[in-house]
């Protein structure tokens, strides 16, 4: 579990995040969600220690990790995977090479056990063909399942996932949805997720923080998003008429169906 | 803005010493930098140097216009200006634009691609992989480089010497023995580590700290080659001043 507990964040004297509290609960997918600019990506880099936090704390299962010195905060990094928005991939190694770098850092397992690993990755992103292509050889939904690949391959305890859906078909982005939620089940990881996807939110989002410039306005789960009241959140997420269509016919539907006793469907 | 900035290259040189996570990998990127650097500038160093030799050879034949200097004074003067300016001066600001900027650029790439972020996240530090392999494998393979561009200059100028009928090779070499002052190796030597040293780490800090995109990476490679060429300069006058009076 992650705790983050009035956090504040600047830069150069503007303020990007202000008082922010939340936990990200352990063997679910948390959501972080918000316009461009609202701060998700600043949260999360705080969260992981690439920022330095001006105010406020963040606890990793009751450890203090923004007064941790480097020294300590290896320790919890070690314990963390982190898919990044452009995936990062070292693009001089292949995509054996890329999910092996952690183990040939930090494991002490043989080759073959290091190549078992990897293999285990692999198949489980379903890439079982790519290992000896270069991250320019391969699409950018393969791109991201080798990111997962190599942020699991330590068997991590916290999962960050920075905008994982951002250039994806909607076909590949509900793969991606999908390998993440069942990864979160199958290994109980505390799984963070930046987006502002809403098919992901309907989908994998267990437990949803709403941001707005930097201050946090709504918090809850993919079952009370939609009825909110809050003003802010009901705009972003019904930004286009389309769904703001869907979402009247949606409670129109539950109105008529309370009328006559039958329960909505889905 | 100039103490800031070398405030944070003394940090980044600071951060540089912390324990290896692994020391086999750690070393495994210093040879592969070891390759890149030195492997990598061997063939415009050997094209450089003999051509330096060889125009040095014709155009100190071309000012000694009295018969009464004997001809061995070319290769002395070949030599010496060879070993104390020519090889490790401007090989090395050449090798401050061949290697400053593929180091800038690599790291600057890695920078905006958010690798080096991947690296921290893991749990690395990263000027100590990324950084400090490059630093020692430039304080390995430059000298060493400019050893063999001392030797190839000498040798492209007793071939130029002989092609142009300037002075016999027989000559050449008995002039290169003559009068001949070890100390001007030590120099030489002196100042390919303090080169070598400026145009790595010089060109990882504006790689390392590049902020933004394409445009700043070009600018951060172009920054880090005229910074290194500068510092390169004022390196060579200072330690000229000191050690050779």
């Amino acid at each position: 579990m992650i705790e983050v507990i009035n956090v504040s964040k600047g830069f150069g004297g503007n303020t990007v995040m202000k008082e922010v509290s939340a936990v990200m609960y352990s063997g679910k997918t948390n959501l972080i969600i918000g316009t461009s600019g609202s701060g998700k990506t600043v949260l999360m880099k705080c969260m992981v220690g690439l920022f330095e936090v001006d105010t406020g704390r963040i606890l990793y299962n009751g450890q203090d990790f923004t007064a941790m010195t480097d020294r300590e905060k290896k320790g919890i990094r070690e314990q963390i995977g982190m898919l990044f928005q452009g995936t990062a991939l070292f693009d001089s190694m292949t995509v054996k090479q890329n999910v092996m770098f952690p183990l040939d850092m930090f494991s002490p397992l043989s080759y073959k056990e290091k190549m078992n690993r990897v293999n285990f990755c692999l198949d489980r992103v379903n890439l079982q063909d790519a290992h000896n292509k270069y991250p320019a050889e391969i699409s950018g939904g393969m791109k991201k399942r080798v990111g997962i690949a190599r942020a699991i391959v330590l068997n991590p305890r916290y999962l960050f996932c920075d905008e994982p859906n951002s250039g994806l078909d909607p076909q590949s982005s509900l793969l991606i949805d999908k390998l993440i939620k069942e990864i979160t089940l199958e290994f109980d990881i505390t799984t963070v997720i930046n987006t502002h996807d809403m098919n992901s939110v309907m989908e994998i989002g267990d437990h949803i923080i709403y941001l707005y410039e930097g201050i946090k306005q709504w918090e809850g789960t993919k079952k009370d998003i939609i009825f909110s009241k809050n003003e802010k959140l009901n705009h972003f997420i019904f930004a286009s008429e389309f769904l703001q269509d869907a979402k009247e016919m949606r409670q129109l539907e539950i109105m008529q169906n309370k009328d006559s006793g039958n329960p909505p469907i889905g | 803005m100039f103490f800031f900035r070398f405030g944070q290259y003394l940090l980044m040189l600071k951060g540089m010493f912390s324990r290896p996570e692994n020391l086999k990998m750690y070393w495994k990127e210093f040879m592969h930098q070891c390759v890149e650097i030195g492997i990598g500038s061997l063939g415009i160093v050997m094209i450089i140097s003999l051509f330096l030799g060889g125009v040095t050879t014709v155009q100190t034949a071309y000012q000694l216009i009295s018969p009464w200097i004997p001809k061995t004074t070319i290769s002395m003067v070949v030599r010496d200006t060879l070993i104390l300016e020519l090889a490790p001066t401007m090989v090395c600001i050449v090798l401050a634009g061949v290697i400053g900027s593929k180091i800038s650029s690599e790291l600057g790439n890695m920078r905006v691609s958010e690798q080096i972020d991947a690296l921290e996240i893991m749990g690395i530090n990263t000027r100590g992989y990324l950084v400090l392999p490059k630093i020692l494998a430039a304080l390995l393979v430059i000298p060493l480089l400019v050893i063999i561009a001392g030797f190839l200059g000498i040798w492209g100028g007793l071939e130029a010497g002989k092609m142009a009928g300037i002075i016999a090779p027989q000559q050449f070499m008995q002039g290169l023995v003559m009068n001949f002052n070890s100390f001007n190796v030590f120099f030489a030597l002196i100042k390919s580590y303090t080169f070598a040293f400026i145009i790595s780490s010089v060109s990882a800090y504006y790689g390392y700290h590049v902020k933004g995109g394409a445009l700043e990476i070009g600018r951060a490679s172009t920054t880090a080659v005229v910074v290194s060429c500068i510092l390169i300069l004022f390196a060579d006058y200072g330690l000229a001043a000191i050690l050779l009076q």
